[in-house]
């Protein structure tokens, strides 16, 4: 443990605040009206598996208090870290999609990639998300092409969340 | 003045950061709570709670019945709501055969008004339950069976004077519709155990609400 490794740390540090300070996206603002909907079989095609971002798709709904709640830390890490991309799947009914779901990504300004997943034989894709999944929401998979770890529960800060992402940054 | 409210500054950072550190340990734990919760052929708790006709609630006073669909549900909850209906027909059909529903409401009424005592009482009106509709008041039960959200089923058989798990999971294949169904989970167990049958399906998934 030598000071070499300290000073690298220190490195890491300022180099981590210009990322955050200046990688904020230039993408063209999401527009609400184009929130997709998929069954299950069509919502894993859009989950990439290719390249070497880190991919944090999160289960939710505009009726659960908690998804809510979190929500702010996924957009957030979505604009802040270009290394990242935020997917949000959305659990709301499907009559809901245009009286709830399209109402609140565009109240919220969410440009995050929102979809729709509906797929009502829950007990057949549960599992394919992860085996230990019993359906409850929030919960979110993170992943890149070397690793994937699933989050059965509500992120309380960004900070939490930052923190799950970097271990896959730092994964080479 | 200025240095005092650096000083406060970082007072409060080093506060909020101490406390996402306990918050991390504490919904690690939390999000393993299931695990630690009943497994089939696990012997379920009896409990006391309060239904909403203001009575307190027992397994112990269904001296008849040879079995309980315990079901852990909601007002608020969209998903729990598709399934009103279908809850209300699984008493009408099983409640004569000795196996009773107990809806239990597990969440903290203080997060969400919609599920007060009183909505409660409101809802069981509108839609007209036929079985006991009770409060997890202090929310000390459904940590117990390892409920994770609503609805979300257990199936008790009586043995020995004792519940015994015999099913966890979904009430049947689609919440969306019931003319889509293709397996109904519950209805399915409850025939093989009155058939003196093991339950070939004993645990299923489901989307749901997370309780709070």
């Amino acid at each position: 443990m030598s000071m070499k490794k300290i000073f690298l740390f220190f490195i890491g540090i300022i180099f981590l605040g210009c990322k955050e300070n200046n990688s904020s996206k230039t993408e063209e603002n999401f527009q609400a009206k184009d929130i997709p909907t998929y069954n299950f079989e069509e919502l894993e095609k859009q989950l990439p598996q290719t390249d070497d971002k880190v991919y944090v798709v999160n289960f939710w709904a505009t009726w659960c208090a908690p998804c809510v709640e979190e929500l702010p830390f996924l957009t957030m890490l979505d604009e802040k870290e270009k290394e990242v991309e935020v997917i949000l799947v959305s659990l709301d009914m499907p009559k809901m999609k245009d009286t709830h779901l399209k109402p609140f990504v565009e109240k919220n300004k969410i440009k995050s990639k929102v979809m729709l997943l509906d797929d009502p034989y829950s007990n057949k894709w549960i599992p394919k998300i992860d085996e230990n999944w019993d359906g409850a929401i929030p919960a979110t998979l993170i992943y890149n092409s070397k690793k994937k770890k699933f989050y059965p529960k509500k992120f309380d800060t960004y900070q939490e969340l930052l923190d799950e992402v970097q271990k896959f940054e730092n994964v080479n | 003045m200025r240095t005092f409210k650096i000083l406060t500054v970082s007072a409060a950072i080093i506060a909020v950061s101490a406390f996402a550190v306990n918050n991390v340990v504490d919904s690690e734990e939390s999000s393993n709570s299931s695990e630690k919760g009943y497994h089939i052929g696990d012997t379920a708790t009896d409990f006391e709670l309060k239904n909403i006709d203001g009575k307190m609630v027992s397994l112990a006073d269904f001296e008849k019945a040879k079995g309980f669909i315990l079901i852990f549900t909601t007002n608020h909850c969209p998903y729990a709501k598709a399934y009103e209906d279908r809850i209300v027909a699984l008493d009408k059909k099983y409640k004569l055969k000795g196996y009773p529903v107990i809806a239990i409401n597990p969440n903290d009424p203080s997060k969400n008004e919609q599920d007060s005592f009183e909505n409660m009482q409101l809802r069981a009106k509108q839609k007209g339950f036929t079985f006991p509709y009770l409060l997890d008041e202090g929310q000390k039960i459904y940590p117990v069976y390892g409920a994770t959200k609503t609805p979300h089923v257990y199936i008790l058989q009586k043995e020995a004077g004792k519940n015994i798990v015999r099913y966890i999971g979904a009430i049947d294949d689609n919440y969306q519709d019931t003319e889509a169904v293709n397996e109904k989970f519950v209805e399915n167990a409850i025939d093989e155990l009155l058939a003196g049958e093991k339950v070939s399906l004993t645990t299923t998934k489901a989307i749901g609400c997370g309780i709070k």
